[in-house]
Protein backbone atom coordinates (compact mmCIF):
# COMPACT_ATOMS: atom_id res chain seq x y z
CA UNK A 1 0.00 0.00 0.00
CA UNK A 2 1.55 3.16 -1.03
CA UNK A 3 2.01 5.79 2.06
CA UNK A 4 1.45 8.95 1.29
CA UNK A 5 1.16 10.25 4.14
CA UNK A 6 2.98 13.16 5.95
CA UNK A 7 6.52 12.11 7.91
CA UNK A 8 5.10 13.33 11.09
CA UNK A 9 1.57 12.09 10.76
CA UNK A 10 0.63 8.57 12.76
CA UNK A 11 -0.30 7.36 9.33
CA UNK A 12 -3.22 4.54 8.99
CA UNK A 13 -5.71 3.76 12.40
CA UNK A 14 -8.50 1.47 12.88
CA UNK A 15 -10.64 2.16 15.50
CA UNK A 16 -11.43 -0.44 18.38
CA UNK A 17 -13.90 -1.30 20.23
CA UNK A 18 -14.49 -2.36 24.06
CA UNK A 19 -17.63 -3.49 24.93
CA UNK A 20 -18.43 -3.32 28.78
CA UNK A 21 -21.27 -5.75 30.81
CA UNK A 22 -21.13 -4.01 33.91
CA UNK A 23 -23.63 -1.16 34.89
CA UNK A 24 -22.91 2.12 34.83
CA UNK A 25 -24.51 3.94 37.04
CA UNK A 26 -24.95 7.88 35.95
CA UNK A 27 -25.61 11.21 37.45
CA UNK A 28 -28.96 11.70 36.42
CA UNK A 29 -29.83 8.56 38.63
CA UNK A 30 -30.23 6.66 35.27
CA UNK A 31 -27.75 3.65 34.69
CA UNK A 32 -26.37 1.81 31.33
CA UNK A 33 -26.67 -1.75 31.44
CA UNK A 34 -24.04 -2.14 28.96
CA UNK A 35 -22.31 -0.25 26.41
CA UNK A 36 -19.76 -0.10 24.12
CA UNK A 37 -16.69 2.40 23.31
CA UNK A 38 -15.31 3.60 20.57
CA UNK A 39 -11.69 4.34 20.62
CA UNK A 40 -7.87 4.43 18.84
CA UNK A 41 -4.62 4.46 20.23
CA UNK A 42 -1.57 5.58 18.67
CA UNK A 43 2.09 4.73 19.90
CA UNK A 44 3.19 2.21 21.66
CA UNK A 45 2.76 1.47 25.92
CA UNK A 46 5.99 0.97 27.45
CA UNK A 47 6.91 -1.93 29.83
CA UNK A 48 6.17 -0.08 33.07
CA UNK A 49 3.12 1.23 31.59
CA UNK A 50 4.07 4.86 32.26
CA UNK A 51 4.11 6.54 29.42
CA UNK A 52 -0.37 6.46 28.40
CA UNK A 53 -1.66 10.04 27.75
CA UNK A 54 -5.44 10.13 27.35
CA UNK A 55 -6.89 12.38 25.20
CA UNK A 56 -10.47 13.87 25.92
CA UNK A 57 -12.90 15.45 23.31
CA UNK A 58 -14.59 18.48 22.77
CA UNK A 59 -18.50 18.86 22.14
CA UNK A 60 -18.21 17.33 18.59
CA UNK A 61 -15.09 15.52 18.46
CA UNK A 62 -14.49 11.73 18.37
CA UNK A 63 -12.21 8.77 18.89
CA UNK A 64 -10.73 9.72 15.76
CA UNK A 65 -7.71 12.60 16.82
CA UNK A 66 -4.97 11.68 14.24
CA UNK A 67 -4.16 9.88 11.47
CA UNK A 68 -6.05 8.43 8.96
CA UNK A 69 -9.06 5.83 8.39
CA UNK A 70 -8.34 5.23 4.84
CA UNK A 71 -5.62 5.89 1.88
CA UNK A 72 -8.72 8.39 0.45
CA UNK A 73 -9.25 9.76 3.56
CA UNK A 74 -8.90 13.90 3.11
CA UNK A 75 -8.55 15.44 6.25
CA UNK A 76 -6.42 13.86 9.53
CA UNK A 77 -8.25 13.44 12.86
CA UNK A 78 -9.02 16.27 14.96
CA UNK A 79 -6.34 16.97 17.17
CA UNK A 80 -3.53 15.78 14.19
CA UNK A 81 -1.87 19.28 14.72
CA UNK A 82 -0.83 18.15 18.25
CA UNK A 83 -0.56 14.02 17.65
CA UNK A 84 2.06 12.34 16.12
CA UNK A 85 5.86 11.71 15.83
CA UNK A 86 7.98 14.23 16.45
CA UNK A 87 4.71 16.68 17.17
CA UNK A 88 3.60 18.02 20.68
CA UNK A 89 2.18 14.88 21.53
CA UNK A 90 4.70 12.85 20.96
CA UNK A 91 3.67 9.00 19.50
CA UNK A 92 7.37 8.02 19.54
CA UNK A 93 7.61 8.87 23.06
CA UNK A 94 4.03 8.65 24.33
CA UNK A 95 0.75 5.91 24.02
CA UNK A 96 -2.03 7.86 23.07
CA UNK A 97 -5.72 6.80 23.88
CA UNK A 98 -8.56 9.13 22.48
CA UNK A 99 -12.15 7.80 22.80
CA UNK A 100 -15.72 8.72 21.56
CA UNK A 101 -17.55 9.57 25.02
CA UNK A 102 -20.63 7.67 25.74
CA UNK A 103 -23.55 9.54 23.93
CA UNK A 104 -21.73 10.38 21.02
CA UNK A 105 -22.81 9.04 17.36
CA UNK A 106 -19.16 7.80 16.36
CA UNK A 107 -19.65 4.55 17.93
CA UNK A 108 -19.44 4.48 21.25
CA UNK A 109 -23.46 3.77 22.64
CA UNK A 110 -25.56 6.51 22.31
CA UNK A 111 -28.85 8.08 21.08
CA UNK A 112 -28.28 6.48 17.38
CA UNK A 113 -27.64 2.75 19.26
CA UNK A 114 -30.17 -0.26 19.99
CA UNK A 115 -31.65 -0.12 23.63
CA UNK A 116 -31.29 -3.60 24.76
CA UNK A 117 -34.68 -3.04 26.67
CA UNK A 118 -36.72 -2.25 24.15
CA UNK A 119 -35.26 -3.65 20.76
CA UNK A 120 -35.54 0.16 19.17
CA UNK A 121 -33.19 2.99 19.21
CA UNK A 122 -33.01 4.97 21.91
CA UNK A 123 -32.95 8.42 20.62
CA UNK A 124 -34.41 10.98 22.78
CA UNK A 125 -34.37 8.17 25.94
CA UNK A 126 -30.93 7.97 25.70
CA UNK A 127 -29.65 9.31 29.11
CA UNK A 128 -28.10 12.53 29.32
CA UNK A 129 -24.15 11.74 30.47
CA UNK A 130 -22.35 14.22 33.19
CA UNK A 131 -18.88 14.66 32.95
CA UNK A 132 -18.09 12.22 35.17
CA UNK A 133 -20.10 9.86 33.88
CA UNK A 134 -17.75 10.05 30.81
CA UNK A 135 -14.59 9.95 32.99
CA UNK A 136 -15.90 7.03 34.38
CA UNK A 137 -16.46 4.93 31.32
CA UNK A 138 -12.90 6.37 30.59
CA UNK A 139 -11.64 4.95 33.81
CA UNK A 140 -12.84 1.69 32.92
CA UNK A 141 -11.56 1.36 29.57
CA UNK A 142 -8.13 2.70 31.60
CA UNK A 143 -8.27 -0.46 33.75
CA UNK A 144 -9.58 -2.56 30.33
CA UNK A 145 -6.10 -1.34 28.80
CA UNK A 146 -3.98 -2.17 31.88
CA UNK A 147 -3.29 1.42 32.71
CA UNK A 148 -3.44 2.39 36.26
CA UNK A 149 -2.29 5.91 35.68
CA UNK A 150 -1.96 8.21 32.64
CA UNK A 151 1.27 10.07 32.78
CA UNK A 152 -1.45 12.89 32.12
CA UNK A 153 -4.77 13.61 30.73
CA UNK A 154 -5.34 16.22 27.99
CA UNK A 155 -8.28 17.95 26.53
CA UNK A 156 -9.43 21.53 24.74
CA UNK A 157 -12.95 22.92 26.13
CA UNK A 158 -15.52 20.40 27.13
CA UNK A 159 -12.59 18.42 27.21
CA UNK A 160 -10.32 20.09 29.78
CA UNK A 161 -13.69 19.84 31.46
CA UNK A 162 -13.01 15.90 31.58
CA UNK A 163 -9.67 16.30 32.12
CA UNK A 164 -10.39 18.50 35.54
CA UNK A 165 -12.28 16.04 36.60
CA UNK A 166 -10.27 13.33 36.29
CA UNK A 167 -7.98 14.71 38.51
CA UNK A 168 -10.96 15.35 41.63
CA UNK A 169 -12.48 11.96 40.96
CA UNK A 170 -9.28 9.56 40.11
CA UNK A 171 -6.78 11.77 42.28
CA UNK A 172 -4.13 9.26 42.09
CA UNK A 173 -4.70 7.94 38.59
CA UNK A 174 -3.59 10.76 36.34
CA UNK A 175 0.06 12.83 37.12
CA UNK A 176 -0.54 15.34 35.01
CA UNK A 177 -3.76 17.32 33.65
CA UNK A 178 -3.82 19.61 30.65
CA UNK A 179 -7.13 21.96 30.86
CA UNK A 180 -6.74 23.75 27.67
CA UNK A 181 -9.46 27.07 26.14
CA UNK A 182 -11.90 25.57 29.28
CA UNK A 183 -13.80 26.61 32.07
CA UNK A 184 -15.06 25.62 35.19
CA UNK A 185 -18.27 25.99 34.60
CA UNK A 186 -20.47 27.82 32.33
CA UNK A 187 -21.52 31.05 32.23
CA UNK A 188 -24.70 32.37 31.66
CA UNK A 189 -23.90 33.75 28.05
CA UNK A 190 -22.91 30.30 27.74
CA UNK A 191 -25.66 28.77 28.68
CA UNK A 192 -27.46 31.07 26.53
CA UNK A 193 -25.69 29.50 22.80
CA UNK A 194 -26.29 26.46 23.65
CA UNK A 195 -29.95 26.80 24.11
CA UNK A 196 -30.56 28.63 21.27
CA UNK A 197 -28.61 25.77 19.27
CA UNK A 198 -30.85 23.36 20.94
CA UNK A 199 -33.81 25.45 20.44
CA UNK A 200 -32.80 25.66 16.47
CA UNK A 201 -32.97 21.68 16.34
CA UNK A 202 -35.73 20.97 18.90
CA UNK A 203 -38.12 23.17 16.61
CA UNK A 204 -37.13 22.30 13.03
CA UNK A 205 -40.50 20.38 11.74
CA UNK A 206 -37.89 16.95 11.48
CA UNK A 207 -37.12 16.72 14.70
CA UNK A 208 -40.53 14.52 16.13
CA UNK A 209 -39.63 15.16 19.56
CA UNK A 210 -36.18 13.11 18.99
CA UNK A 211 -37.88 10.32 16.93
CA UNK A 212 -36.76 11.04 14.13
CA UNK A 213 -34.95 8.05 13.29
CA UNK A 214 -38.36 6.21 12.97
CA UNK A 215 -39.60 8.93 10.84
CA UNK A 216 -36.53 8.28 8.74
CA UNK A 217 -35.58 11.75 8.34
CA UNK A 218 -33.18 13.83 10.52
CA UNK A 219 -33.69 17.78 11.51
CA UNK A 220 -30.73 18.66 9.30
CA UNK A 221 -31.81 22.23 9.19
CA UNK A 222 -31.90 23.00 12.84
CA UNK A 223 -28.73 21.01 13.37
CA UNK A 224 -27.40 23.14 10.54
CA UNK A 225 -28.43 26.73 12.39
CA UNK A 226 -26.73 24.84 15.87
CA UNK A 227 -23.31 24.15 14.19
CA UNK A 228 -23.45 27.99 12.28
CA UNK A 229 -23.96 29.56 15.09
CA UNK A 230 -21.63 27.62 17.17
CA UNK A 231 -18.94 28.23 14.83
CA UNK A 232 -19.44 32.15 14.83
CA UNK A 233 -18.80 31.56 18.91
CA UNK A 234 -15.24 29.52 18.20
CA UNK A 235 -13.66 31.96 15.90
CA UNK A 236 -12.97 35.35 16.96
CA UNK A 237 -14.44 38.29 15.48
CA UNK A 238 -10.49 39.69 14.27
CA UNK A 239 -9.96 35.69 12.63
CA UNK A 240 -13.27 35.93 10.99
CA UNK A 241 -12.45 39.77 9.93
CA UNK A 242 -8.32 38.44 8.54
CA UNK A 243 -10.24 34.86 6.90
CA UNK A 244 -13.38 36.65 5.27
CA UNK A 245 -13.22 40.37 5.38
CA UNK A 246 -16.50 41.39 3.35
CA UNK A 247 -15.05 39.70 0.46
CA UNK A 248 -18.23 39.00 -1.71
CA UNK A 249 -19.12 35.36 -3.46
CA UNK A 250 -19.42 36.04 -6.54
CA UNK A 251 -18.35 40.11 -6.55
CA UNK A 252 -21.75 42.12 -6.61
CA UNK A 253 -24.65 42.71 -4.44
CA UNK A 254 -27.48 40.83 -5.18
CA UNK A 255 -30.07 42.45 -3.46
CA UNK A 256 -31.49 39.57 -2.42
CA UNK A 257 -31.44 36.52 0.27
CA UNK A 258 -29.28 34.14 -1.73
CA UNK A 259 -25.76 33.91 -0.57
CA UNK A 260 -23.76 37.33 -1.20
CA UNK A 261 -20.48 37.47 1.48
CA UNK A 262 -18.19 34.72 1.67
CA UNK A 263 -18.98 34.37 5.20
CA UNK A 264 -22.52 33.24 4.28
CA UNK A 265 -20.94 31.08 1.98
CA UNK A 266 -18.42 29.14 4.62
CA UNK A 267 -21.19 29.19 7.19
CA UNK A 268 -23.72 27.45 5.20
CA UNK A 269 -21.05 25.03 4.17
CA UNK A 270 -20.14 23.81 7.64
CA UNK A 271 -23.34 23.79 8.61
CA UNK A 272 -24.42 21.42 6.10
CA UNK A 273 -21.15 19.41 6.27
CA UNK A 274 -21.94 18.97 9.43
CA UNK A 275 -25.61 18.10 9.63
CA UNK A 276 -24.52 15.30 7.39
CA UNK A 277 -22.10 13.98 9.44
CA UNK A 278 -23.33 14.43 13.23
CA UNK A 279 -26.71 13.48 15.54
CA UNK A 280 -29.24 15.75 16.88
CA UNK A 281 -29.87 13.89 19.82
CA UNK A 282 -25.61 13.60 20.73
CA UNK A 283 -25.34 17.10 19.89
CA UNK A 284 -28.45 17.90 22.29
CA UNK A 285 -26.62 15.89 24.81
CA UNK A 286 -23.41 17.02 24.63
CA UNK A 287 -24.15 21.07 25.26
CA UNK A 288 -26.40 19.65 28.18
CA UNK A 289 -23.51 18.23 29.83
CA UNK A 290 -21.42 21.58 29.37
CA UNK A 291 -24.54 23.17 30.79
CA UNK A 292 -24.59 21.01 33.77
CA UNK A 293 -20.48 21.11 34.46
CA UNK A 294 -19.87 22.74 37.66
CA UNK A 295 -17.33 20.68 40.08
CA UNK A 296 -17.43 23.34 42.91
CA UNK A 297 -21.20 22.79 42.71
CA UNK A 298 -20.54 19.45 45.51
CA UNK A 299 -18.44 22.18 47.78
CA UNK A 300 -20.41 24.70 48.02
CA UNK A 301 -19.62 26.36 44.88
CA UNK A 302 -15.53 26.34 46.28
CA UNK A 303 -13.30 25.35 43.55
CA UNK A 304 -10.60 25.84 45.50
CA UNK A 305 -11.78 22.59 47.89
CA UNK A 306 -13.12 20.74 45.16
CA UNK A 307 -9.78 21.00 43.51
CA UNK A 308 -7.95 20.30 46.54
CA UNK A 309 -8.45 16.72 46.13
CA UNK A 310 -5.89 16.69 42.93
CA UNK A 311 -2.94 15.43 43.35
CA UNK A 312 -1.08 15.53 39.61
CA UNK A 313 0.53 18.73 37.85
CA UNK A 314 -2.03 20.81 36.31
CA UNK A 315 -1.09 23.10 32.75
CA UNK A 316 -4.20 25.16 32.33
CA UNK A 317 -3.75 27.48 29.07
CA UNK A 318 -6.15 29.92 27.23
CA UNK A 319 -5.91 31.80 23.62
CA UNK A 320 -5.81 35.49 23.57
CA UNK A 321 -8.79 36.06 21.25
CA UNK A 322 -10.96 33.12 22.60
CA UNK A 323 -14.30 34.80 23.42
CA UNK A 324 -16.47 31.78 24.55
CA UNK A 325 -13.87 30.79 27.46
CA UNK A 326 -12.47 33.46 27.88
CA UNK A 327 -8.33 33.71 29.14
CA UNK A 328 -10.34 35.06 32.73
CA UNK A 329 -12.23 31.74 33.02
CA UNK A 330 -8.95 30.13 32.88
CA UNK A 331 -7.83 32.18 35.13
CA UNK A 332 -10.85 30.99 37.71
CA UNK A 333 -8.86 27.61 37.51
CA UNK A 334 -5.60 28.68 37.97
CA UNK A 335 -6.59 31.03 41.17
CA UNK A 336 -8.46 27.88 42.66
CA UNK A 337 -5.27 25.54 42.24
CA UNK A 338 -3.49 27.90 43.85
CA UNK A 339 -5.73 28.45 46.82
CA UNK A 340 -5.45 24.91 46.92
CA UNK A 341 -1.76 25.49 47.14
CA UNK A 342 -1.66 22.70 43.77
CA UNK A 343 0.78 22.87 41.25
CA UNK A 344 0.08 24.56 38.44
CA UNK A 345 1.21 26.41 35.15
CA UNK A 346 -0.52 28.75 33.57
CA UNK A 347 0.33 30.76 30.40
CA UNK A 348 -2.49 32.29 28.01
CA UNK A 349 -1.28 32.37 24.79
CA UNK A 350 -1.30 34.95 21.64
CA UNK A 351 -3.50 33.50 18.75
CA UNK A 352 -5.93 34.85 16.28
CA UNK A 353 -8.01 31.92 15.99
CA UNK A 354 -10.31 32.25 19.10
CA UNK A 355 -11.64 28.93 20.89
CA UNK A 356 -11.08 26.85 17.98
CA UNK A 357 -6.78 27.99 18.75
CA UNK A 358 -6.56 24.89 20.46
CA UNK A 359 -6.77 22.54 16.99
CA UNK A 360 -3.74 24.99 15.47
CA UNK A 361 -0.25 24.13 15.77
CA UNK A 362 0.70 27.80 17.15
CA UNK A 363 4.32 27.52 18.02
CA UNK A 364 4.39 28.40 21.34
CA UNK A 365 1.76 26.01 22.44
CA UNK A 366 3.08 23.30 20.75
CA UNK A 367 6.37 23.71 22.90
CA UNK A 368 4.39 24.11 26.20
CA UNK A 369 2.48 20.67 25.81
CA UNK A 370 5.71 19.15 25.05
CA UNK A 371 7.53 21.04 27.34
CA UNK A 372 4.58 19.73 30.24
CA UNK A 373 4.62 16.03 29.18
CA UNK A 374 8.81 16.36 29.36
CA UNK A 375 8.73 17.62 32.46
CA UNK A 376 6.32 15.13 33.68
CA UNK A 377 8.04 11.87 32.49
CA UNK A 378 11.45 13.74 33.90
CA UNK A 379 9.37 13.21 37.33
CA UNK A 380 9.73 10.58 39.40
CA UNK A 381 8.18 7.10 37.92
CA UNK A 382 4.73 6.18 39.16
CA UNK A 383 3.62 5.32 42.48
CA UNK A 384 4.42 1.42 42.58
CA UNK A 385 6.19 1.06 39.37
CA UNK A 386 9.02 -0.87 39.21
CA UNK A 387 12.07 2.00 39.25
CA UNK B 1 20.84 33.41 32.32
CA UNK B 2 22.19 30.11 34.23
CA UNK B 3 22.22 29.61 37.76
CA UNK B 4 26.17 29.78 37.47
CA UNK B 5 25.87 33.41 36.21
CA UNK B 6 23.52 34.37 39.08
CA UNK B 7 25.46 34.16 42.32
CA UNK B 8 22.71 36.34 44.01
CA UNK B 9 20.94 32.84 43.89
CA UNK B 10 22.99 31.32 46.11
CA UNK B 11 23.55 33.99 48.53
CA UNK B 12 19.32 34.39 48.57
CA UNK B 13 18.93 30.50 48.85
CA UNK B 14 20.41 31.36 52.34
CA UNK B 15 17.83 33.15 53.98
CA UNK B 16 15.14 30.44 52.31
CA UNK B 17 13.95 27.89 54.62
CA UNK B 18 14.18 23.95 53.32
CA UNK B 19 10.62 22.56 52.77
CA UNK B 20 9.34 26.73 52.63
CA UNK B 21 6.55 27.54 49.86
CA UNK B 22 8.21 30.37 47.79
CA UNK B 23 6.72 33.13 45.14
CA UNK B 24 9.28 34.55 42.99
CA UNK B 25 7.74 37.63 41.36
CA UNK B 26 9.44 38.26 37.28
CA UNK B 27 11.10 34.66 37.88
CA UNK B 28 12.32 34.51 34.79
CA UNK B 29 13.49 31.23 33.01
CA UNK B 30 12.65 29.49 36.29
CA UNK B 31 16.78 29.14 37.19
CA UNK B 32 16.42 30.12 41.29
CA UNK B 33 13.01 28.61 41.90
CA UNK B 34 14.22 25.14 40.41
CA UNK B 35 17.40 25.47 42.21
CA UNK B 36 15.66 26.25 45.54
CA UNK B 37 12.85 22.94 44.46
CA UNK B 38 16.40 20.87 44.22
CA UNK B 39 18.20 22.02 47.27
CA UNK B 40 15.39 22.87 49.23
CA UNK B 41 13.08 21.01 48.32
CA UNK B 42 10.69 23.82 48.26
CA UNK B 43 7.62 24.76 46.34
CA UNK B 44 5.64 27.33 45.15
CA UNK B 45 5.18 29.12 41.88
CA UNK B 46 6.68 31.67 39.71
CA UNK B 47 5.18 34.84 38.00
CA UNK B 48 6.72 36.00 34.57
CA UNK B 49 4.98 37.94 31.83
CA UNK B 50 7.38 36.45 28.64
CA UNK B 51 5.97 33.62 27.07
CA UNK B 52 9.81 32.51 26.09
CA UNK B 53 10.68 32.32 30.24
CA UNK B 54 7.01 30.43 30.35
CA UNK B 55 7.74 27.78 28.50
CA UNK B 56 11.26 27.28 29.81
CA UNK B 57 10.04 26.89 33.26
CA UNK B 58 7.32 24.54 32.29
CA UNK B 59 10.13 22.79 30.37
CA UNK B 60 11.97 22.25 33.51
CA UNK B 61 9.03 21.44 35.75
CA UNK B 62 8.65 25.05 37.40
CA UNK B 63 5.43 25.97 38.19
CA UNK B 64 5.11 29.25 36.64
CA UNK B 65 1.83 31.49 36.30
CA UNK B 66 1.34 33.96 33.29
CA UNK B 67 0.66 37.35 35.02
CA UNK B 68 1.40 40.54 34.88
CA UNK B 69 2.86 42.05 38.13
CA UNK B 70 1.65 45.79 37.36
CA UNK B 71 -1.72 44.48 37.06
CA UNK B 72 -1.60 43.83 40.59
CA UNK B 73 -1.69 40.31 42.87
CA UNK B 74 -4.59 40.25 44.10
CA UNK B 75 -5.39 36.78 43.14
CA UNK B 76 -3.14 35.72 46.24
CA UNK B 77 -4.38 35.36 49.97
CA UNK B 78 -2.37 36.94 52.65
CA UNK B 79 0.15 35.28 54.36
CA UNK B 80 -0.18 32.30 51.99
CA UNK B 81 3.51 31.97 50.87
CA UNK B 82 6.59 31.65 53.89
CA UNK B 83 8.58 34.26 51.12
CA UNK B 84 7.94 36.31 48.37
CA UNK B 85 11.27 36.84 46.47
CA UNK B 86 11.74 39.85 43.21
CA UNK B 87 14.96 39.93 42.13
CA UNK B 88 16.19 42.70 39.96
CA UNK B 89 12.73 43.80 38.65
CA UNK B 90 11.93 45.75 41.79
CA UNK B 91 13.32 49.27 39.52
CA UNK B 92 10.98 47.87 36.28
CA UNK B 93 7.78 48.32 38.40
CA UNK B 94 5.06 50.71 37.83
CA UNK B 95 4.92 51.25 42.34
CA UNK B 96 7.47 49.79 43.72
CA UNK B 97 5.89 50.49 47.18
CA UNK B 98 2.86 48.83 46.21
CA UNK B 99 4.78 45.70 45.59
CA UNK B 100 7.00 45.84 48.31
CA UNK B 101 3.48 45.87 50.37
CA UNK B 102 1.99 43.20 49.05
CA UNK B 103 4.74 40.79 49.18
CA UNK B 104 4.67 41.03 52.65
CA UNK B 105 0.74 40.38 52.53
CA UNK B 106 1.29 37.70 50.80
CA UNK B 107 4.69 36.51 52.31
CA UNK B 108 5.35 36.04 56.01
CA UNK B 109 8.82 37.37 54.50
CA UNK B 110 10.31 38.94 51.34
CA UNK B 111 13.37 38.91 49.34
CA UNK B 112 14.44 41.54 46.88
CA UNK B 113 17.19 42.63 45.24
CA UNK B 114 17.97 45.68 43.17
CA UNK B 115 20.45 47.86 41.73
CA UNK B 116 21.86 50.78 43.55
CA UNK B 117 21.71 54.30 42.06
CA UNK B 118 23.31 55.80 44.74
CA UNK B 119 26.69 53.91 43.59
CA UNK B 120 29.65 56.47 43.62
CA UNK B 121 29.91 55.85 39.79
CA UNK B 122 26.73 56.51 39.05
CA UNK B 123 26.97 59.67 40.98
CA UNK B 124 30.06 60.84 39.27
CA UNK B 125 28.76 60.08 35.78
CA UNK B 126 25.43 62.16 36.57
CA UNK B 127 27.51 64.61 38.44
CA UNK B 128 30.42 65.02 36.41
CA UNK B 129 28.99 64.21 32.85
CA UNK B 130 26.11 65.72 33.12
CA UNK B 131 23.78 62.42 31.45
CA UNK B 132 21.80 59.65 32.70
CA UNK B 133 24.62 56.97 34.07
CA UNK B 134 24.72 53.58 32.20
CA UNK B 135 27.05 51.02 33.42
CA UNK B 136 27.26 47.48 34.00
CA UNK B 137 24.50 46.84 36.57
CA UNK B 138 22.59 49.64 34.99
CA UNK B 139 23.06 49.05 31.22
CA UNK B 140 20.89 50.91 28.94
CA UNK B 141 20.31 54.27 27.44
CA UNK B 142 17.34 56.53 29.29
CA UNK B 143 15.14 56.04 26.65
CA UNK B 144 15.25 52.18 26.38
CA UNK B 145 15.15 51.26 29.88
CA UNK B 146 13.44 49.30 31.18
CA UNK B 147 14.19 50.85 34.57
CA UNK B 148 11.40 53.37 35.46
CA UNK B 149 12.50 54.17 38.98
CA UNK B 150 15.43 54.53 40.01
CA UNK B 151 16.53 54.52 43.58
CA UNK B 152 19.35 54.08 46.40
CA UNK B 153 19.97 51.39 48.94
CA UNK B 154 18.66 54.84 51.16
CA UNK B 155 16.05 55.39 50.07
CA UNK B 156 14.81 51.83 50.20
CA UNK B 157 15.48 51.55 53.86
CA UNK B 158 13.73 54.99 54.36
CA UNK B 159 10.54 53.51 52.74
CA UNK B 160 11.29 50.05 54.47
CA UNK B 161 11.47 52.47 58.29
CA UNK B 162 8.09 54.56 56.75
CA UNK B 163 6.37 51.40 56.64
CA UNK B 164 7.11 49.57 59.33
CA UNK B 165 9.23 47.10 57.28
CA UNK B 166 11.76 45.46 59.66
CA UNK B 167 14.93 44.35 57.54
CA UNK B 168 16.07 41.43 58.97
CA UNK B 169 19.51 40.83 56.68
CA UNK B 170 21.05 42.91 54.54
CA UNK B 171 23.82 41.86 51.70
CA UNK B 172 25.50 44.64 49.47
CA UNK B 173 27.75 43.38 46.95
CA UNK B 174 29.46 44.34 42.97
CA UNK B 175 28.05 43.16 39.94
CA UNK B 176 29.63 40.22 39.80
CA UNK B 177 27.94 39.52 43.12
CA UNK B 178 31.10 39.64 45.21
CA UNK B 179 31.44 41.41 48.51
CA UNK B 180 34.59 43.63 50.22
CA UNK B 181 35.43 46.08 52.82
CA UNK B 182 34.66 49.15 51.13
CA UNK B 183 31.02 47.87 50.30
CA UNK B 184 30.87 46.88 54.31
CA UNK B 185 32.11 50.74 55.05
CA UNK B 186 30.12 52.19 53.09
CA UNK B 187 27.48 50.73 51.02
CA UNK B 188 25.42 53.01 49.49
CA UNK B 189 28.55 54.88 47.82
CA UNK B 190 30.64 51.17 47.27
CA UNK B 191 27.54 48.95 46.79
CA UNK B 192 26.18 47.93 43.07
CA UNK B 193 23.62 45.45 43.85
CA UNK B 194 21.96 44.83 47.06
CA UNK B 195 19.98 42.04 48.78
CA UNK B 196 17.60 42.34 51.14
CA UNK B 197 15.50 40.26 53.91
CA UNK B 198 12.88 41.70 54.78
CA UNK B 199 9.62 41.48 57.28
CA UNK B 200 6.85 43.05 58.76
Amino acid sequence: MPTEFPADSVGLVTPQVAEFDEPLPLRSGRSLSSYQLVYETYGTLNADRSNAILICHALSGHHHAAGYHSNDDRKPGWWDACIGPGKAIDTNRYFIVSLNNLGGCHGSTGPTSTDPETGRRYGPDFPIMAVRDWVKSQARLADRLGIDQWLAVIGGSLGGMQAMRWSIDYPDRLRGCAVIASAPKLSAQNIAFNEVARQAITSDPDFHDGHYYQHETSPRRGLMLARMLGHITYLSESGMREKFGRELRQGKLHFSYDVDFEVESYLRYQGENFSDNFDANTYLLMTKALDYYDPAGDHDGDLARCLAQSQCRFLITAFSSDWRFTPARSEEIVQALVRAQRPVSYLEIEADQGHDSFLFPIPEYVRLLSGFLASLENESAPQGAPA
Amino acid sequence: MTVLDRPDFDLIQRWIKPDSRVLDLGCGDGSLLAMLRDNKNVSGYGLEIDTDNILECVARGVDVIHQDLDAGLDNFDDQSFDTVIMTQSLQQTTAPDRIVEEMLRIGRQAVVTFPNFGHWTTRAYLGFRGRMPVSESLPYAWYETPNIHFFTFRDFEVLCRERGIHIRNRTVVDSNYQSNWKMRLMPNLHGEIALYHIER
